[in-house]
């Protein structure tokens, strides 16, 4: 009832390819993407913009990269937040090497950077799957994080390994205050969601599916297999090496190699866990679960509850909290937030009839 | 469909407790605290602590003196787990004050997170205070004028910490041909030091042996076994949490007397001495503050606020280690800056720039130590445009097996031979990020 998708007819091959077929859809794009860019930076304050909406885009990139990778081409990786470090390593050492690079130059550099580290660790996927590739992966989550502290060359010399983010500037205009940084970080993240959304539809994001689903069977019927992991790899290392810079530059403004330790690969891993496998909308959901929960549960038992309990206990309780309904969702929706998305879609379709 | 209205419901309720938690009532006439403490992860019990000590402080003042010359102290808290963007989280959540009161400055005792809102506090003036810790450089106010590393920063620490050595050997000069090892968390704030104890090792003629521990630091066999060899004369823990206890337990399986150990200011509390049981007896470590009840000031907390059941501290008897006493140390530091300010810009709540130019003025003498009952606790310190540390001296404590003894007096860092290098590093970072540093000669 809401939701009417009868009599839309492609009568061209041009409309038959778009990636958003119902004009409720692209509708709903539109208007998403006038109040990110048009509305949001005008009606949005420090905190929603530093400590919320930030976050949540390059985190949202982040699940993106890894659910190319793991729910696309189904290689598991436990190596996210080592491919952002070098992402963001390198764009801050090219920033130096080479003066004068163009920000958004360097956010690209950083990943081709990565999508190179993303590739050699990937070569052990021709050979093992499933688990034993995870503890091959996490082999490049604790060498990349050992690699960066221990030579300071990665840092520029300094000795305690903390890089700062370079002057935000794009053709001379500066996006250093908090709603230029929330547009800048926009401004990469939409064009490399639009990448990933054509890409899945693509023969490679095909042959991915094939791998994923049998890969005997995909090489069998002629996918070739070192091909289509490889890339696999590089391209999810690619964003999140761009994710990686977001977060150093964008987000931070500093970083240091043990913020892309073990737990943020983790949590990289959850975002798609919750958020969906093989979904583009699922990066977005699970990210704000990620990002946005605990904070509410801060807020609300910080007005609700302070006084009541000692603040330690507290914050033990929110954490309980916050696994509980991690646990909730996931034995109510196994598929992540994204498949329980479509759930209401196909609801909203029928109503007011029963489903 | 009854699905629907139960989601629906959900998102109301919440809605509705999120327009509650920020809707703001004017109350006015209060200074407020933002406090970015953590009490669970694997740093808790220094965040429990210092901020137990901190808030305890806090209450003192409101109850004792009815705040500062009437202006109450408000806080709240905001838990980071040390993790860094929760800080930065906190940061932006709590910066803007509380029901209409102020915020004076921030004080996140962390590193990561102190580095992550250098710039922002900056931006948005609010001064940075990392007591004991923080970015070295910032101690040149002129080009960090919201950032006050309190008392010592890491440089002056290792640079106290030759000195008695020196000191130890019968004079500096005795220090040729002597064998230091250093063994160094494996972050940030473990790596901060080096380059100057090279520089220092290079002086004074001494040979420096640096070891890296890697966080969190539960495995140090092999960088036992090669102190073990080398034998050097000292060996400099600079530890953090977990690894301070492992260290002390290390060292005794390998045979190194733990009275020639000296634990750096964060392996200085009961925390770290404790957990190692024997194996900590005659364990020496510096500190900025004896830990003890004995103090008058404490004697005030424990009469006023714990006496009262109001003390922030989950375990009572944690009142008057090491870590509390930082709070209090902490709390003396900030009050005495929003009273200063208050002297120049009115009693009233202040923003963040002008309780800034409280901090940079800080001046206590024996005097005024005594009048806020903090003499022996806190030392001398006068804090000035160009110098945001203000103390550079630390007493050496040692661990009975029970509980620490103070074993010396004050000694002082070479700040001027530091000067320099600080000066070096802060410039650099003012070419790096375009910022002219201000003229200290023309503060007032």
């Amino acid at each position: 009832m809401f939701y009417q998708e009868s009599g839309q007819f492609s009568t061209r091959y041009r409309q038959d390819g778009r990636a958003l077929r119902l004009w409720q859809q692209r509708a709903a794009l539109w208007a998403l993407l006038l109040l990110a860019f048009g509305l949001l930076p005008f009606i949005g304050n420090d905190y929603w913009f530093s400590a919320i909406l930030i976050p949540f885009l390059v985190l949202s990139l982040a699940g993106l990269g890894l659910n190319l990778l793991t729910g696309y081409a189904g290689q598991l990786s436990l190596g996210s937040a080592a491919f952002m470090a070098v992402g963001a390593f390198a764009s801050y050492k090219l920033q130096f090497l080479l003066p004068g690079l163009p920000l958004l130059l360097s956010f690209v550099a950083g990943g081709v950077v990565a999508a190179i580290v993303g590739v050699v660790f990937g070569l052990p996927s021709l050979r093992i799957k499933g688990f034993y590739l995870l503890v091959s992966t996490l082999a490049a989550q604790f060498f990349v994080e050992w690699l960066l502290t221990k030579f300071a060359w990665f840092s520029n010399g300094n000795e305690s390994g903390v890089i700062t983010a370079p002057p935000l500037l794009v053709a001379g205009h500066d996006f250093g205050s908090p709603a230029g940084r929330y547009l800048l970080t926009l401004s990469v993240v939409l064009p490399l969601f639009v990448l990933a959304a054509n890409l899945v539809r693509s023969s490679l994001g095909r042959n991915w599916m094939a791998v994923r689903d049998m890969d005997t069977a995909a090489a069998v019927i002629g996918i070739p297999i070192l091909r289509t992991k490889l890339l696999a790899f590089a391209i999810s290392s690619f964003i999140l090496g761009v994710a990686g810079s977001l977060w150093a530059f964008t987000y931070l403004g500093t970083v240091e190699p043990h913020g892309f330790d073990l737990s943020r690969s983790f949590q990289v891993l959850f975002i798609i866990i919750l958020g969906g496998m093989g979904s583009i909308l699922g990066n977005f959901l699970g990210a704000a679960f990620i990002v946005l929960l605990p904070i509410v549960l801060s807020i609300l038992s910080g007005s609700l509850l302070s006084g009541v309990l000692p603040a330690g206990q507290l914050e033990n309780l929110q954490k309980i909290i916050f696994g509980v309904l991690i646990i909730l969702f996931l034995i109510k929706e196994p598929d992540g937030l994204a498949r329980l998305w479509q759930g209401w879609r196909a609801r909203a379709r029928l109503w007011p009839l029963r489903f | 469909m009854k699905n629907h209205l139960h989601t629906l419901k959900g998102a109301v309720v919440l809605a509705l407790g999120l327009a509650a938690a920020s809707a703001t009532a004017q109350a006015g006439g209060e200074q407020y605290f933002p406090l970015q403490s953590y009490r669970v992860g694997p740093y808790a019990a220094g965040g429990t602590g210092f901020f137990g000590g901190f808030i305890d402080y806090l209450q003192y003042v409101n109850i004792k003196e009815g705040g500062v010359n009437g202006v109450k102290l408000s806080w709240s808290e905001c838990e980071t787990e040390y993790v860094v963007e929760k800080g930065v989280e906190c940061y932006e959540r709590l910066k803007k004050g509380l029901n209409g009161a102020p915020a004076a400055a921030t004080n996140p005792l962390s590193v990561g997170i102190a580095y992550a809102t250098l710039e922002r506090s900056t931006a948005d003036k609010l001064p940075l205070i990392t007591i004991n810790h923080g970015r070295t450089d910032s101690t040149d106010g002129s080009v960090f004028p919201y950032v006050f590393p309190l008392q010592l920063n890491p440089y002056s620490e290792v640079s106290a910490i030759i000195n008695y050595i020196g000191q130890k050997s019968g004079g500096l000069a005795k220090l040729k041909g002597k064998k230091i090892a250093v063994l160094y968390h494996g972050s940030p704030y473990g790596k901060e030091t080096n380059p100057i104890l090279e520089l220092l090792s290079k002086k004074y003629g001494f040979q420096l042996v640096s070891l890296e521990v890697p966080h969190p630091g539960n495995e140090q066999q092999s960088q036992w076994l090669t102190i073990r060899q080398q034998k050097p004369d000292w060996v400099i823990l600079r530890g953090w949490g977990v690894m301070n206890p492992v260290a002390l337990k290390t060292a005794q399986k390998t045979g190194y007397p733990a009275d020639h150990i000296i634990g750096n200011i964060w392996s200085n509390s009961e925390e770290d001495a404790a957990p190692a049981g024997a194996a900590a007896k005659g364990f020496i470590s510096i500190t900025t503050h004896p830990s003890g009840t004995q103090f008058p000031v404490l004697q005030g907390i424990k009469k006023t606020v714990l006496d009262a059941g109001k003390g922030n501290l989950a375990d009572a008897k944690r009142f008057g280690t090491v870590y509390y006493n930082l709070g209090v140390v902490n709390g003396i530091l900030n009050v005495e800056a929003v009273r200063l300010a208050q002297a120049k810009f009115g009693k009233k709540p202040l923003t963040g720039e002008q309780v800034r130019w409280g901090f940079e003025h800080l001046h206590f003498d024996d005097k005024r130590l005594k009048e806020v009952g903090a003499l022996g606790l806190l030392q001398p310190l006068q804090l000035s445009c160009a110098d945001h540390e203000g103390g550079g001296a630390v007493r050496f404590q040692q661990w009975d097996g029970q509980q620490w003894k103070v074993i010396s007096p004050w000694v002082q860092a070479d700040r001027k031979l530091l000067r320099p290098i600080i000066e070096d590093s802060s410039h650099k970072y003012a070419k790096e990020k375009g910022i002219t540093p201000r003229d200290c000669s023309k503060e007032s």
